[in-house]
């Protein structure tokens, strides 16, 4: 129906959010764990770590094992350390975290041999910036279902920038 | 088999839907107006199940208006294309609405906005958008015409040329139709055809 609609979504300033699958459920999904962390923030005064969050959302993923949401998680962000934080889910919460990628959506095949030939460890930003744009793009070209370009967020400990990027509009 | 597009344009938005109302094979009048208007500055076009369809627009058009008497305020496009989208997800899981629709309103500080919902409670804020067979046939016709600094007339333009590809194209195309424009006047029919 559009072709501007962005997959990742803001929790806090060092943790964004990536769902694929059924848009409703992506946005239900969303609505309700911006509810959680919002209530978390009242009551702790601080945002959520990302590793807390991603266990939290695994588990409200499998509280719906019997009814699942039909969307798939990646969880980005830096814990208040710096270190950097990275995990992905299928649709019931089975957590799995990562050192060096995490993929969801269509085409996974295409997107894990781009990300698997290109990571290297202890990238730059701008290095790991053009990484993740590569591998996006490329990994889009070949998909009938994913694209109509990107959107990459960058999250570094002070700053983080979002880049929109124009990929084959097929 | 129910036809509704929509257009926003500059600082409007004119909605199109087919007026007959039909029951399998039969049809029961070519004149029924299905754009039902939310309030004065917004509407709602609803297609799908025969039940459905009516019961929910006069469930959100009275929880809309309930909102505005207690709080003294009325709801602004986007608050009421949320609050149904909330309405159709919390239904999805038990007994789902079966209904399609468009959401076309006129606000101070938003101005013109046209959002997309489907039964599955997906929503999207869109320019040009329909539900039905016959969007498919408009879909990349108004991809096509569309910029954003349309007027009322190009808009009608549009719409027809639109009505004519379904009615060439479409096999149980719809004879009649009505296009309606919502904008800070308000809302008003534009034509029928």
């Amino acid at each position: 129906m559009t072709c501007d609609t962005p997959k990742v979504y803001k929790i806090h300033d060092k943790l964004y959010l990536g769902l694929s699958g059924l848009q409703t459920d992506a946005t239900t999904l969303y609505q309700r764990l911006q509810f959680r962390h919002n209530l978390y923030k009242l009551r702790e005064e601080r945002d959520m770590k990302p590793s807390t969050f991603g266990h939290m959302l695994s588990n409200a993923l499998y509280e719906r094992r019997f009814g699942p949401y039909f969307a798939a998680p990646v969880v980005a962000g830096l814990e208040p350390d710096g270190t950097p934080f990275l995990c992905g889910m299928d649709t019931i919460g089975a957590i799995e975290t990562a050192k060096d990628f995490m993929i969801t959506g269509t085409s996974p095949e295409s997107l894990y041999g781009m990300c698997e030939s290109m990571w290297r460890p202890d990238m730059e930003a701008e290095e790991l910036f053009e990484t993740v744009a590569q591998c996006l793009m490329s990994g889009c070209d070949r998909d009938a279902l994913a694209g109509w370009g990107a959107v990459v967020h960058v999250i570094t400990k002070d700053k983080v920038v979002s880049r929109t990027l124009k990929t084959r509009m097929d | 088999m129910d036809f509704f597009v929509g257009i926003k344009g500059k600082d409007f938005v004119m909605v199109c839907s087919d007026t007959s109302a039909a029951h399998s094979i039969i049809s029961i009048k070519q004149d029924e107006d299905k754009i039902v208007p939310i309030d004065d500055h917004k509407v709602f076009c609803i297609a799908g199940e025969a039940g459905d369809r009516v019961n929910f627009s006069e469930y959100i058009i009275a929880n809309v208006k309930l909102y505005a008497l207690r709080n003294g305020t009325p709801l602004n496009t986007k608050s009421v294309a949320n609050y149904t989208r909330g309405e159709l997800a919390t239904a999805l899981r038990s007994s789902p609405y079966h209904c399609n629709l468009l959401l076309a309103g006129w606000d101070e500080q938003a101005g013109a906005s046209l959002y997309w919902m489907d039964y599955l409670a997906t929503l999207n804020k869109i320019n040009t958008g329909g539900t039905g067979y016959g969007s498919y046939f408009t879909l990349s016709l108004f991809d096509k015409m569309w910029h954003p600094n349309l007027t009322v007339d190009e808009a009608t333009a549009m719409m027809e040329a639109g009505i004519a590809e379904v009615k060439k194209r479409l096999v149980v195309a719809p004879p009649h139709y009505i296009i309606k424009v919502v904008d800070k006047d308000g809302i008003r029919v534009v034509k029928t055809v």
